[in-house]
């Protein structure tokens, strides 16, 4: 039975429309990542969820029971805001021991069970500092310390790195998703860094405008994201607009800018002369000096560089005038090709994806808020 | 997910287990419903109905509503008066208060927090006293005026009332505006000066502007204050009369038609002019950015702005502090002279000066009590949005009507409402009076205080399963107490403080204050020296009350930031 | 001559020293990134060239002038706050326009250079907006717009985009560069992400507590850091603790508990207290063999898009981290608890003198 259920969950703020009919299951134990620009109803849909909002519409229920009409003291969710909302004028162990305290266990009972919380954040030497006396870090472990101790088995966790260093959050995430885990939490962690999201989640649900884009594990939406909108915010992949030209029984070709013509898969959608979006995650494309054995092989000029550690991207300009990026790992100190080198690119037309176009223009489709 | 609430309560003590019941009744929502609207009863029926009611019924029951052709024009000008007095007022504090208040944020050393709480003086000191400090320091023979040689360098009368108000408005100002400096955002003026623009000409094209909804309190709070100040005004006014000078002179003379209608205008007329800059200024455009580049420039040099504090540090030495301390001279003069012990002993005027001071010291520890437990509800209620927006909205607007509307006026109606409709003994009708008085200043402090606390703080705490009561008691409160304390003891010198109204409704009781004026101005016969004392003592216990308030301020909570 | 010349520059408040003799040199036209973790000086620094802060100690020159007599508005420095800092009263074009305005220019010329400006970001139909009506990227573009608005060449940074969401901040970042390169710009940018800082600076600075560690390309950051603490800093790492055991023309042979590697490194002398350092993608990861590698259990599989992310635990205990590219031949999509071998590239490994306040305390990132 799923833990956590939203069915046709609406909820508006004034006019505007925040959450249009959400419908969604959390299994019991599972970590979910909600990943979406600003303004895609992330935190109104966790603020629901805890009871600190009332839907307009629809109904949620834990275990099959409506907590609509559920206070949020009663719920067992925990809500841990984005700057973590530790309590400035108590220490890091009363802000520990304060769910238990709230519910109303013996207060030895509760200072102990704070104490192994903090045990297990590597905290415990902290316990009578404040919160001000904390670094970000340390800030983030004790709410999380707090939401473990405090007798919920839900944890609704709004941008929990978000506060933190970008090479910080690198190191916590996984201990994140550790801590969760071993507690035994369900847990629900709002994002907008598709990164922190991959490395962290079960399953993740994409959210824009108050509606789900996509909802599946890492690797499906990655590689097999639910429309142009996912395949460019989880995947970043290359997006090229094209007609079709030719469906046969194995294959059909589009016709790109200037003529060329690019084998892509006989996917669900195709009929001839239908505007498409391709959709090319940059790992799969290949640059070379050399000739290349792949279904689409194409020439281009070497535009840009990024070089981002352990990749570089290359930026590709094809004869056509479309610009491709490709994603080159272990190379070294110097990138194997050069600003303004022509180069042959390739790839194959099982890693395309066919998107029909979008009635409102690529661009709208894109924009993220 | 299984329940894992368990209800092992540990109520040891009898008062544990009545909290541990209120913290779980706080849970239903009918509770904090009947609590959230009784306090919200109280408000209307008990503190704004009789505001306004009480006028109202005073008129319709007057035999006759006409006034002498005399005294209408007198009425006339009086109110006219007291506008243009508060408007020139409130407008020369604001251009002297912000550079000062300025100076205190952004130059911290030890001075500057001196010169902090010194502002606050002219605050704290009872305006009766205020009123017969800056009389003596501006006319009286001892004063300033021996400088000048002349007998007296200004006469009671308007310019005196000037000087009286711009010397107690200030305060208002700069408190004002130290907050509203404190929570700016600095980095616009770092920006507009990495652009290229002087200190000086950031600070007018950006500070000030973005700022302009401070400005706006600030000026309208000192307006306010001019408006309705009444024992220290009578004290200086001499022959001249604003609007609550012609009330009191009025209702000294018997004549009660006037006294009603005059408090009418003035309480409409206030109101107006409020709903007015209110609604016009936000839509008033700063003027486009016309800058004078060179000029601006030497303003923000080192000689420039070393002018300009010493330009305000003058002012307010001068037109503010010197005058308000004043006191303290003929108050040593007369202890120097040997009748403290004639006053601590309670002989001659001194047993009613005593008996006044326990009345004054009486009704404010009642009015602050009752505004503490009816207020903090409501606090909530308009810094949480409890309730509808609507509601919160309206009750927002009107909790200020005691502050805007002045005193006197507002006496009046409340005299009439509470003796004769409420048929209440007349020191009852007193502590409804300084309650409803008081009641902003109480609420205003508590609601900013609570906004000031993040949202999340409280909703993580409900989640992590704290009934409504509990947050309140172990977040809100906590995080708020030092702004109780301070908001407690505002309502109580407030209270202390209080003539205006005061004067309408005593008819038997007099406050201490009530008492000085009539002791300043001669109606009961006393000594310059037992004057002078009197005024002294006064003074003296607002200064306790002014050294708490600061104590308060200086022990912030632990482990804040 | 230089476009900027920092020499000895420190802050100090209190007993905290903020900014420790900072000493660099910027070209003209140069893009240069500031990184390292919160407290590290980074913002100090750049308030100090900008004039906000005065610094203790030091000469700052621009264009070889001194600068420490000259206030903020005279030193024609461009300045973008992570908090945007738009004027809120004013709309997108008086925005523009403000830095013109207050040197008293003519209309003229403020109406021709904020329709440049506007064209410049694409925003010619925002600019009766106010600023809380735009995207939090509009915003920052504005703000960008209206530093170079003022003529200004030399450009301060400080966390531009730290404000934003992960996708808009990684396309404004190339935009930003774009922007530098077509105008000429001189920059200096602040931030804390690694990731943005390797993508476009041409030299990054790397600081901590207050002191410049080190200064070089991205590429030699990433690849071979002279310090430890940049090597961990600026993208993940493993972090061998041993002691050189035996030095063969440009091998060198390190002990790791009763393990020994070999690694292309020189310089080095037996019996020298060691950290080997081995990036994730350098680890490669095979079904077990049996060949004379680290063998291992898998403990954690992450999907990471293009990579997948494998943390195992070798039979010895140690936790090494292993990156393989998700279309690579080589990853045969390992699962959790599966037994494998790994394979350190010597190539690849770099080694360090252990740091004599210990390691933890030396990549400490807070």
């Amino acid at each position: 039975m799923p833990a956590i259920s939203f069915t046709n969950i609406t909820k508006k703020f004034g006019k505007v429309l925040a959450l249009d009919r959400l419908s969604f299951d959390v299994q019991n134990g599972e970590y979910l990542c909600v990943l979406g620009p600003t303004g895609s109803g992330k935190t109104t849909l966790l603020r629901l969820i805890a009871g600190l909002l009332r839907p307009d519409e629809g109904a949620i229920y834990f275990d099959g029971k409506p907590v609509n009409r559920l206070e949020a003291h009663d719920r067992n969710a925990v809500y841990v805001p984005q700057q973590y909302a530790l309590f400035p004028h108590l220490t890091v162990l009363q802000n520990v021991a304060f769910g238990p305290l709230a519910r109303q266990k013996p207060e030895k009972e509760a200072l102990d069970a704070a104490w192994k919380t903090l045990e297990m954040v590597r905290l415990s030497w902290r316990a009578k500092a404040y919160p001000s006396e904390l670094s970000g870090g340390m800030q983030q472990r004790v709410a999380l310390a707090r939401g473990l101790a405090s007798g919920a088995d839900l944890l609704l966790l709004d941008e929990p790195l978000g506060a933190l260093d970008a090479r910080l959050r690198l190191d916590l995430r996984h201990k994140l998703r550790e801590l969760v885990k071993q507690s035994g939490f369900t847990a629900i962690h709002v994002t907008h860094d598709r990164d922190e999201a991959m490395s962290v989640a079960d399953r993740i649900l994409v959210l824009r405008g108050g509606r789900i884009q996509d909802h599946g594990v890492p690797p499906r939406v990655y590689m097999r994201p639910s429309g142009i909108f996912v395949a460019n915010l989880i995947g970043g992949a290359n997006l090229l607009e094209g007609i079709v030209d030719t469906v046969t029984e194995e294959i059909s070709t589009t016709r790109m800018r200037g003529g060329l013509m690019i084998r892509t898969p006989r996917a669900p959608l195709p009929t001839t002369e239908q505007p498409v979006i391709l959709a090319i995650r940059k790992e799969t494309v290949e640059i070379s000096s050399r000739d290349i054995q792949r279904d689409n092989v194409l020439k281009g000029e070497v535009r840009e560089i990024h070089f981002l550690g352990s990749f570089r991207e290359y930026l590709i300009r094809l004869t056509n005038g479309d610009v491709i990026a490709s994603r080159r790992f272990l190379e070294g100190m110097e990138s194997e090709f050069k600003v303004g080198e022509n180069v042959t690119v390739g790839f194959d037309s099982r890693d395309i994806i066919i998107f029909a176009y979008p009635r409102q223009g690529l661009r709208k489709e894109l924009e993220i808020s | 997910m299984e329940g894992t609430r368990q209800k092992t309560a540990d109520a040891s003590t009898p008062f544990h287990k009545v909290l541990l019941f209120l913290e779980r009744s706080s849970a239903r929502r009918d509770i904090t419903k009947l609590v959230y609207s009784g306090s919200l009863a109280f408000f209307l029926l008990i503190v704004i109905t009789p505001a306004i009611a009480g006028i109202v019924a005073q008129l319709l029951t007057l035999p006759s509503l006409t006034l002498g052709q005399d005294v209408y024009a007198r009425m006339q000008s009086a109110v006219v008066w007291s506008f243009v007095i508060g408007l020139t007022v409130s407008s020369l504090d604001i251009l002297a208060g912000i550079p000062l208040a300025w100076l205190i944020v952004r130059r911290p050393s030890h001075l500057t927090t001196i010169l902090d709480s010194l502002a606050d003086i002219p605050f704290l000191i009872p305006t009766v006293a205020l009123g017969f400090s800056i009389l003596e320091f501006w006319s009286g023979p001892t004063g300033i005026s021996q400088i000048f040689g002349s007998g007296s360098l200004v006469s009671p009368g308007t310019l005196l009332i000037m000087l009286l108000h711009f010397a107690f408005s200030f305060p208002v100002i700069v408190r004002v505006m130290v907050g509203e400096f404190l929570n700016y955002r600095e980095t616009y003026e770092v920006a507009a000066r990495t652009l290229g623009a002087s200190a000086f000409t950031a600070v007018r094209t950006v500070t000030i502007p973005i700022l302009r909804p401070g400005v706006l309190a600030a000026f309208l709070l000192a307006l306010a204050r001019s408006l309705s100040e009444t024992g220290a005004t009578i004290v200086v006014a001499g022959a001249f009369e604003n609007g609550v000078v012609f009330i009191r002179n009025a209702r000294d003379a018997g004549l009660s038609a006037a006294v009603a209608i005059a408090s009418l205008v003035l309480i409409v007329a206030s109101l107006l002019v409020f709903a007015a800059i209110k609604i016009i200024a936000p839509r008033f455009r700063v003027a486009p950015l016309k800058v004078w580049p060179s000029l601006e420039r030497k303003l923000s040099s080192r000689i420039g702005v070393g002018f300009r504090n010493a330009g305000s540090l003058i002012v307010f030495l001068i037109f503010v502090l010197l005058p308000c301390l004043f006191i303290a001279f003929p108050a040593a003069e007369s202890v120097a002279a040997g009748i403290l012990g004639e006053a601590l002993a309670g002989m001659g005027p001194w047993g009613k000066f005593w008996s006044s001071m326990l009345l004054s010291y009486g009704v404010a520890l009642l009015a602050t009590s009752v505004n503490i437990v009816f207020g903090l509800p409501v606090a909530v209620m308009i810094a949480r949005n409890r309730f509808s927006t609507r509601m919160t909205r309206i009750v927002d607007a009107l909790v200020d009507l005691p502050i805007i509307v002045p005193s006197l006026a507002l006496g009046v109606s409340l005299s009439f409402f509470w003796s004769n409709i409420g048929a209440l003994p007349e020191f009852w009708v007193l502590v409804l009076a300084h309650t409803t008085i008081t009641y902003p200043y109480f609420v205003r402090a508590m609601a900013a205080s609570i906004q000031g606390i993040a949202l999340e703080l409280e909703e993580a705490a409900r989640t992590l399963g704290a009934t409504p009561l509990r947050v309140f008691r172990k977040i809100t409160l906590p995080l708020t107490r030092y702004s109780l304390l301070s908001g407690a003891i505002l309502v109580f010198t407030r209270s202390v403080d209080e003539t205006g109204a005061t004067t309408a409704v005593s008819k038997v009781l007099k406050t201490a204050p009530v008492l000085l004026v009539d002791w300043i101005r001669g109606t009961v016969q006393v000594t310059p020296e037992e004057r002078a004392l009197g005024v002294g003592f006064l003074v003296l216990t607002s200064f306790l009350a002014l050294v708490a308030l600061r104590l308060i301020a200086l022990r912030k909570p632990k482990g804040r930031s | 001559m230089p476009k900027l010349d920092i020499m000895g520059v420190s802050k100090f408040y209190g007993n905290i020293t903020a900014v420790d003799s900072a000493s660099f040199r910027i070209e003209d036209k140069e893009y240069v990134c500031i990184i390292g973790p919160s407290g590290c000086g980074k913002s100090t620094l750049i308030k100090c060239i900008a004039g906000i802060i005065s610094p203790d100690r030091g000469e700052i020159l621009i264009d070889g002038e001194p600068v420490k007599q000259v206030p903020i508005e005279d030193r024609k420095i461009g300045y973008v706050f992570q908090d945007i800092a738009l004027f809120p009263h004013m709309t997108v074009r008086d925005n523009l326009a403000y830095g013109l305005a207050v040197r008293s220019a003519g209309a003229d010329q403020i109406g021709r250079v904020t329709n440049e400006m506007l064209d410049l970001i694409n925003m010619r139909e925002r600019s009766k907006s106010f600023p809380i009506e735009l995207s939090g990227g509009a915003q920052q573009k504005v703000a960008v717009a209206r530093a170079i608005a003022t003529g200004s060449y030399l450009f301060l940074l400080d966390e531009p985009l730290g404000a934003l969401d992960a996708l808009v901040r990684a396309e404004l970042r190339y935009e930003l560069k774009q922007l530098a390169k077509d105008l000429g710009l001189t920059i200096i940018h602040v931030t804390h992400d690694q990731e943005e800082a390797l993508s476009i600076a041409d030299r990054v600075i790397i600081m901590k507590r207050g002191r410049i560690v080190e200064i070089g390309t991205p590429a030699e950051v990433y690849l071979s850091p002279k310090t430890l603490f940049t090597e961990n800093f600026v993208g993940e790492t493993n972090l061998l603790e041993g002691k050189v055991l035996r030095i063969e023309g440009d091998l060198c042979t390190v002990g790791i508990g009763s393990r020994a590697i070999r690694t292309l490194v020189s310089g080095r002398q037996p019996d020298e207290r060691v950290v080997v350092s081995v990036r994730p993608e350098f680890v490669a990861i095979t079904s077990a063999s049996g060949a004379d590698g680290w063998r291992g259990r898998i403990k954690q599989v992450t999907f990471l898009g293009s990579l997948n992310h494998y943390l195992v635990e070798t039979d010895e205990g140690i936790e090494l981290v292993a990156h393989t590219t998700t279309t690579s031949e080589l990853d045969k999509g390992f699962h959790v608890e599966d037994k494998v071998d790994l394979v350190l590239d010597g190539k690849h490994m770099l080694l360090f003198d252990y740091p004599t306040e210990g390691l933890e305390k030396e990549i400490a990132l807070e």
